[in-house]
């Protein structure tokens, strides 16, 4: 039985110094046979584990993630949460997530701390004006929150940005999405996890997979570091590294992963209200509840699995912040790192049945996965459950790169890619 | 970040120079033959290992042209360089 997290929990601990808090969630062994296997302990992954637990009825599930439950992407992006974008289909798909995260702390008995803060998109010259209007439109059409704001209005709303007419790439006007925010990521999985886990859940950490049997069209089991899995349905959720696991069992996928960095500074007093994001100069920060400012890089333009990153990228990420924030100017950076990131060619993810019975991919997400996350979760945990994607996740099928149906977002997708 | 022997300039380093994707993808011989699957396969399907891969790049702010490399992606040593039209070397 799991203990509930509250005001009395935590008074009862406190008496105790803190020493007897309940683990989050079990250290298991796998079984030896499973209904459904998600490979990836990311928020993606252990999201779909609930959801088939919580709505699907599917309790004989387990999770296999072959390094610690939030050591991935999960614990390396900028947090960063929006709806924001241009087609219906993405629109659903990220707004059906952002509606999730307005309840998601109480769902989940665990403070992901959601922040909805805003998000605002700059504009730099006309055509991000034309597009950036544009998406306002679009977005309003879908129902989905969103503001085009003058150059007047984005200094009143964010006061520190330079907004000086005679700076390289002047702010010309942006867009603000006040539902959009922030949330603690790393908190999202271990919440996650526990819910997992208290219904039943397996989660097996340290456990690489190594090879995925088949038996002519259809999955029989994953072969891991911890031995032979048996299951029927196989959901691989592992971002940079799903065309390695791909290719375990004979599948191609349009993916490239490359190394996408970000990095913080030393924490200060509070200073930035919001999200700020800034595709044509390719700069956006935030400030984390610690105070440190966050920034997000851009990808390189070459395959990498190395979790690094070109030092050029986070100098040009630099220049363009220091423009945009001369009080900035004397901050120094704490932290900075890569994670791998799975990037399609229309800049839109994957969630969808393969030519494999009971393989299922979510996958390229690229550089802008963690805001949905609990949207990913339900829909992948649906498609994998009934064998038929929900109607939200439909377009993003793998056939469309087939079809030449494309979901094209990358006007929407922040890092430019 | 790591330095690029150039097979025309010599050493130099990686921002001088655009990654170009796989290599080796060869332009369809009768594109109007084409299946759907087949155009899918050739646009957008990629290898994309973790480990050696064979891949093209340009010197774009040097001499400005292509050339292939072998590279391991798992830690971004550089195997090989060759020039375009070789016969990439064997592993």
């Amino acid at each position: 039985m799991r203990n509930k997290y509250s005001v009395f929990s935590l008074i009862k601990n406190a008496l105790s110094y803190h020493e007897n808090w309940q683990r989050a969630w079990k250290d298991p062994a796998p079984k030896k046979a499973y209904d459904a296997v998600i490979v990836g302990g990311g928020g993606h992954g252990l999201a779909t584990a609930y959801y088939l637990a919580k709505k699907h009825n599917m309790n004989n599930i387990a999770v296999v993630e072959k390094g610690w439950i939030g050591g991935g992407n999960t614990g390396r992006n900028t947090t960063i949460i929006r709806s924001n974008y241009l087609w219906d289909a993405s629109a659903g798909l990220y707004d059906h997530a952002l509606k999730i995260w307005e309840g998601l702390s109480q769902e989940l008995n665990y403070n992901v701390m959601f922040s909805q803060r805003g998000v605002m998109n700059l504009a730099h010259n006309l055509q991000d004006v034309r597009d950036l209007k544009r998406r306002t439109h679009a977005n309003r059409l879908n129902g989905i929150d969103a503001v085009y704001l003058s150059t007047e209005e984005v200094k009143k709303f964010c006061p520190i940005i330079n907004t000086s007419p005679d700076i390289r790439y002047p702010v010309l006007g942006g867009t603000l999405q006040r539902r959009a925010g922030t949330a603690r990521h790393d908190a999202v999985a271990w919440g996650y996890a526990r819910a997992a886990d208290a219904m039943g859940v397996d989660i097996i950490q340290n456990c690489e997979v190594r090879g995925i049997k088949r038996n002519g069209d259809s999955v029989e089991g994953i072969e891991t570091t911890k031995g032979f899995i048996k299951t029927k349905k196989i959901g691989v959720v592992a971002a940079g590294h799903s065309s390695v696991i791909a290719n375990m069992a004979g599948l191609r996928l349009p993916l490239e992963s490359k190394p996408l960095q970000a990095l913080v500074s030393e924490p200060v007093k509070p200073i930035i209200n919001t999200v700020v994001m800034s595709n044509a100069v390719h700069a956006y920060v935030s400030q984390s509840d610690k105070g440190e400012l966050v920034i997000g890089a851009g990808t390189d333009d070459y395959v990498s699995y190395t979790q690094k990153g070109s030092h050029q990228i986070v100098e040009g990420t630099l220049n363009a912040i220091l423009e945009l924030y001369p009080i900035f100017s004397r901050m120094r950076m704490l932290r900075q790192w890569g994670g791998i990131v799975d990037i399609c060619p229309d800049a839109s993810p994957i969630l969808s049945k393969t030519s494999i019975k009971g393989l299922y991919f979510n996958c390229g997400w690229g550089t802008g996965g963690f805001k949905a996350t609990p949207g990913s979760g339900d829909l992948f945990a649906h498609t994998i459950a009934n064998d038929e994607p929900h109607k939200l996740n439909a377009a993003f099928n793998l056939n469309r790169f087939v079809s030449g149906d494309l979901v094209d977002e990358h006007g929407a997708a922040a890092v430019a890619h | 970040m790591f330095l690029i022997n150039c097979p025309y300039c010599g050493e130099r380093d990686q921002q001088e120079f655009k990654a170009g994707g796989e290599a080796h993808i060869e332009r369809p011989k009768q594109p109007t033959e084409l299946s759907d699957d087949e155009w899918a396969e050739y646009l957008f399907m990629r290898k994309n290992i973790k480990g050696v891969q064979f891949e093209r790049w340009n010197h774009a702010h040097g001499c400005r042209k292509w050339f292939n490399m072998v590279r391991d992606t798992s830690n971004d040593e550089i195997k090989a360089i060759y020039k375009m039209g070789e016969k990439p070397p064997s592993q």
